[in-house]
């Protein structure tokens, strides 16, 4: 057959795209529970970090069980801590219909205030309180999310944890290591007057030692303005929808 | 065409004499990009490697049938599906390494190097030599890679594999980690610096005007 006939070209091209097609389609629906499973495992040790329970200890408690970490374990761990999971409307009522766990807050924040839901994770660890945040905003080049953990009093920062998309490496994209993370603890998103502040990513700061918990800002890091914005809008944004159930919960405790 | 290919060679050209980035000048935009530190520079030319090395077996078993006038596509079709497979893989089995790599992984199929083997070699040759030349070729790329990596990584962050490696009593002495290594500019002027040494070591590589 000649190899340069129209006939054989659209034969051939249809023989080998069905043929692609086919074994793509199988390799994506036979991984894709896995890499839910993944996305998930993620999802709860992210959350789990920001009060303090990070992977070296939960590696070390199931190594001193005899087994190892699993998504199984992690899933028992974080049931454990998590007992309470809601979805919050913007009024600070629960919404009992909305699984919070599964809330994707990517597509979430694009609906408008009234509609979407917030969720939020209530932990009890060591018999303290605390209230887990999902954060999802824009840095520089793409999205970045995290989660912050507040201590029982609503106001000061248990642990925070960051992710992002495509910042610059070595720049931006140090918003996930440790060293930054560990400056919000103890930080207050409120001020004395019991006004929302948030917290502010800030260059030039006078206190770079973070020593000022009540200053409500952190040093940011040079040569990242426009992430350090992100974050700082980010934070800002996502928990003041939080307000209103703040709100309810220190009213049930001052009855 | 069919010429007789030392295995030896195939393997061992790109290394060097033959090198995909340095010689031939392709996959540089990856090269610039990924090597910021050294653990996702070795896990992409891995991924580079499985991909070229079986593109060029699967091309080369197809060299046959192909029209010539939708050869591209067809090559574009193969690298393609094998880049979804591996970045499927990875967000199944590695997913914090498929984390790292984010976008890049599936922008091997933009890679030059990629299509340049395709066109070059397996199109023309069998199954075998195509595979070998497909790991030459990416162990080729790889050790630049690494190389690049390691200095970028030393100097930009001091670490390796994000272990530091600098100790403290420098920073103290007043030492500043590089921060122009982490852009790609001085990733451009370190494969520059490679180039020159490497054909200042062989200088059989230096164009003839």
């Amino acid at each position: 057959m000649d190899r340069n006939s129209n006939i054989y070209t659209i034969f051939f091209a249809t023989v080998v795209v069905i043929v692609i097609g086919v074994l793509l389609s199988l390799a994506a629906m036979g991984l894709k529970p896995l890499q839910e499973q993944n996305k998930r495992q993620e999802k709860m040790m992210d959350i789990m970090y920001t009060i303090g329970v990070d992977q070296d200890f939960l590696t070390s408690e199931v190594i001193a069980q005899g087994l190892k970490l699993n998504y199984k374990l992690i899933e028992q761990y974080f049931n454990k801590y998590f007992l309470k999971q809601y979805a919050l409307t913007s009024e600070g009522e629960i919404d009992e219909s909305v699984n919070a766990f599964d809330i994707n807050l990517k597509t979430e924040i694009k609906k408008p205030e009234k509609e979407q839901r917030y969720p939020i994770f209530i932990a009890q660890k060591d018999g303290k309180t605390y209230y887990v945040i999902p954060l999802y905003g824009k840095g520089l080049w793409d999205d970045i999310w995290g989660y912050i953990a507040l201590e029982e009093d609503l106001n000061t920062v248990k642990g925070v944890k960051f992710g992002h998309k495509g910042e610059t490496p070595g720049l931006g994209a140090e918003i996930t290591k440790k060293w930054f993370e560990d400056q919000f603890k103890g930080e207050k998103i409120f001020d004395k007057d019991g006004t929302f502040r948030g917290i502010t990513l800030l260059k030039g700061n006078k206190d770079p030692e973070n020593k000022d918990k009540e200053d409500h800002e952190i040093d940011a890091i040079s040569g990242s303005t426009l992430t350090s914005n992100g974050v700082t809008n980010m934070i800002q944004e996502r928990l003041k929808h939080y307000l209103p159930f703040f709100e309810k919960i220190r009213n049930q405790k001052n009855k | 065409m069919a010429k007789k290919h030392k295995w030896i060679d195939l393997v061992k050209d790109p290394l060097n004499e033959n090198n995909p980035i340095t010689v031939q000048v392709l996959g540089i935009c990856s090269a610039l990009a990924i090597t910021v530190k050294l653990m996702p520079a070795i896990v992409m030319a891995l991924s580079v490697m499985v991909v070229l090395a079986f593109s060029n077996v699967i091309i080369s078993l197809m060299r046959n049938y192909i029209p010539n006038r939708i050869r591209i596509i067809i090559q574009l079709l193969v690298v393609a599906a094998l880049v979804i497979l591996v970045d499927q893989i990875l967000k199944a089995y590695a997913y914090d390494v498929s984390k790292q790599l984010s976008v890049f992984v599936g922008l091997i199929i933009t890679n030059c190097i990629v299509m340049g083997r395709l066109e070059a070699f397996a199109l023309g040759n069998k199954p075998w030599d195509s595979f070998l030349d497909g790991i030459g070729n990416g162990a080729g790329y790889g050790l630049v890679l690494i190389i690049v990596a390691f200095f970028r990584e030393l100097l930009g962050s001091g670490t390796l594999f994000d272990k530091q490696v600098i100790p403290d009593s420098f920073y103290e002495m007043g030492y500043v980690n590089n921060a122009m290594m982490l852009l790609p500019a001085m990733a451009l002027i370190t494969l520059g610096i490679y180039i020159w040494v490497q054909r200042s070591m062989y200088p059989q590589l230096t164009e003839k005007d």
